[in-house]
């Protein structure tokens, strides 16, 4: 028998929680901004992809919102994130500015990586924001390893570590499980459920209940309605103070929902019905259902909401034209930003050739 | 590693059975007693976990140093070093660094089969972002681990479990051997031997029996470290000699020894009197066969061979 409490699960009315019921209009609005300007975001950012100023592969958050927006409001000093490739919400969700993500997708030299990383990596390591990965599950082990230095320099804090539902069948997800529950390191596994790993939908690739895994190595574990940023903001609570307080891990799954393809490369035409995808667009929509409740309690007026909305698109716009106006990097940039020695030649303490062209 | 440890709280040994059991080839032991078991620890069989893990602690400013049983084993752990060490200072624009250290044997001739004989010291080395280092002396091994521990880059350490039992000469006192420096081990005027790890020292025994035996005067450049690469000090010598081997405990396709010749033959081609002739590992997984494993490795004999080839 697992010495951990079962799952909870979070309240009736989730305004009512201990994290949320005492937020004030300007923390709620803040909130509804953030989803918002995620949302115009990856609208724009798509745009962008389209008329062919963005290369590579991106994969919208469109529909995830309150994932990252209901987690990351909950960051303090010492608490830190790193997700998967699918990462423009939660560098959103950190603080990270438009701009410089809009550049990073056209390639720009203004980019939040100069450039050189891409939509599928992003980072901020000001803002405790660690990419940004490219591999599924790859990033579970530098999350568990985030929490590990907290632990070691003796810090109070917590590391969230984002994945897919499709990473929990990658062995070094489970490494990190062993390791986290192991050495009691301040972490929580955030598995962002969106229901399909690619095209294949979670029955058909994965067995068995996905956060309850975590019994096996003996973490507690909870599942979350990831359209209601306040039940993430619940559920997430809990689980951060357990890993700051306690040093103990867990795994939370929040079930949540894309609308678009895996990334701009799937036509989203062979695995669900487009008329799932607008049943979810009517009902569950995670910031339609936020901004009812905020204007039903009265805490937003439907014009306040509109121009909040109306802000976030500009503000991409704005962020767009940034990233067009601004220079490539150059040839010569290419070689920069690989050794940390390279870069700062003044202290510089090996010799040697390093590069070899 | 005991004075890295004393000189900064944030080293931390990370491994398996680097603590309790000090160390699979006692490299760690003491450790644990000295500095205890925060500073010291013993990892599960799990090198994906736990080197992945290394790698997220040192972006917080860690300097895991870690040890990998066997080097063999990089390849569980391949997406964590390669993917993630080597690429996410690249990938932040320079924002995030990854002062780890990873080191353990790397090497043949101990009759452990193919999944336990890899050298991949030319893998490693072909990913920007991380550094390779490959020590033949206990000298040079405490001199640049002690460099290793304090780079702020990647550093990818590979030893020998036979040459761990080589005794040689190590002062108390620190000291530090910089990355990317060569070391003549032995000063010569006819032929030039471009070597490194446990060859060098097959290839010191031979340049001895080419002096007293074929009055052949051969030079051999240790090259420490392979990226970075000290390539100035084998042209010098090659601008001496006039004739290289290159001796190396790999497989040839891709090699190190490859890499060599190809900058040889950039650089120097004027100053070869002879091709460049390289000597690696004979090209198939490594065969457990104890007397047939020792030919298949770079041995005294087949080093001789090769030289006199070159000299032919």
């Amino acid at each position: 028998m697992s010495k951990k409490s079962n799952p909870s699960t979070h309240s009736a009315d989730t305004a009512k929680a201990a994290i949320n019921k005492d937020l004030s209009k300007q923390e709620k609005h803040e909130l509804l901004r953030t989803m918002m300007r995620i949302r115009r975001f990856e609208e724009r950012s798509l745009r962008a992809y389209q008329g062919k100023k963005v290369g590579g592969f991106m994969h919208a958050y469109i529909g995830q919102e309150a994932v990252a927006v209901g987690c990351c409001s909950l960051m303090g000093k010492n608490d830190h994130a790193i997700t998967t490739y699918r990462d423009h919400g939660h560098a959103i969700a950190v603080g990270m500015g438009m701009n410089e993500q809009m550049a990073e997708l056209y390639g720009k030299a203004t980019g939040c990586s100069k450039g050189k990383g891409g939509s599928m990596h992003f980072f901020a390591p000001n803002l405790n924001f660690w990419g940004g990965h490219g591999i599924v599950g790859g990033q579970v082990p530098l999350g568990t390893g985030l929490a590990y230095a907290l632990k070691y320099k003796g810090l109070k804090g917590a590391s969230m570590t984002f994945l897919g539902d499709g990473a929990v069948n990658q062995g070094a997800v489970h490494e990190s499980y062993n390791l986290a529950a192991l050495w009691q390191l301040p972490v929580v596994f955030v598995i962002e459920n969106n229901g399909y790993s690619m095209g294949t939908s979670q029955e058909r690739s994965s067995a068995g209940e996905l956060s309850k895994r975590a019994e096996g190595y003996d973490m507690s574990w909870d599942t979350c309605d990831g359209h209601d940023v306040y039940a993430v903001r619940e559920i997430m609570d809990k689980h951060l103070t357990l890993a700051r307080e306690k040093c103990e891990p867990s795994v939370v799954e929040v079930r949540t929902y894309r609308y678009r393809g895996h990334s701009v490369a799937d036509p989203d035409n062979t695995y669900r019905r487009k008329s799932d995808i607008e049943e979810y667009r009517k009902t569950k929509d995670p910031i339609q259902t936020f901004q009812k409740r905020l204007i039903d309690e009265g805490s937003i007026t439907e014009d306040e909401a509109t121009q909040i909305d109306k802000a976030a698109r500009a503000e991409a716009e704005t962020a767009a034209e940034f990233a067009e106006a601004s220079p490539w990097p150059t040839v010569e940039d290419i070689q920069k930003d690989v050794y940390w020695e390279v870069d700062n030649p003044s202290e510089r303490k090996s010799t040697g050739r390093i590069f070899f062209n | 590693m005991a004075e890295e440890l004393e000189n900064d709280e944030n080293v931390v040994i990370l491994g398996e059975e680097v603590a309790e059991f000090n160390g699979s080839y006692k490299v760690t032991e003491g450790l644990l007693e000295k500095f205890g078991p925060k500073r010291i620890v013993d990892t599960p069989i799990s090198e994906a976990g736990f080197i992945g893990m290394g790698v997220g602690a040192s972006m917080l400013g860690v300097r895991p140093v870690m040890e990998l049983m066997f080097w063999s084993f990089y390849s569980v752990a391949f997406d964590q070093i390669l993917n993630n060490a080597a690429n996410v200072r690249y990938m932040s624009g320079g924002l995030i660094n990854c002062p780890i250290v990873i080191r353990g044997p790397a090497n043949g001739g101990t009759n452990v089969g193919a999944t336990h004989s890899h050298t991949p010291e030319n893998v490693l080395a072909s990913h920007p972002g991380v550094k390779v280092v490959v020590p033949s002396t206990a000298y040079d091994a405490k001199g640049l681990l002690k460099s290793a521990i304090r780079d702020n880059d990647p550093v990818m350490f590979l030893e020998n479990t036979l040459l761990y039992g080589v005794k040689g000469e190590v002062p108390e006192e620190e000291y530090f051997i910089p990355l990317g420096l060569a070391d003549v081990k032995r000063k010569g005027t006819d032929l030039t031997i471009v070597t490194y790890g446990r060859c060098v020292l097959h290839s010191l025994e031979v340049a001895e029996i080419l002096e007293k035996e074929h009055d052949i005067s051969a030079e051999v450049v240790d090259l420490r470290s392979i990226r970075p690469l000290d390539i100035d000090t084998v042209l010098a010598s090659v601008a001496k000699t006039h004739r290289v081997l290159i001796v190396e405990e790999q497989k040839p396709f891709c090699s190190v020894a490859t890499q060599v010749a190809y900058m040889i033959q950039s650089e120097a081609f004027d100053e070869l009197d002879a091709p460049i002739k390289r000597l690696s590992t004979i090209d198939a997984p490594a065969i457990y066969s104890p007397p047939i494993e020792i030919e298949q490795l770079p041995n005294p004999k087949r080093i001789l061979a090769a030289a006199l080839e070159v000299m032919a």
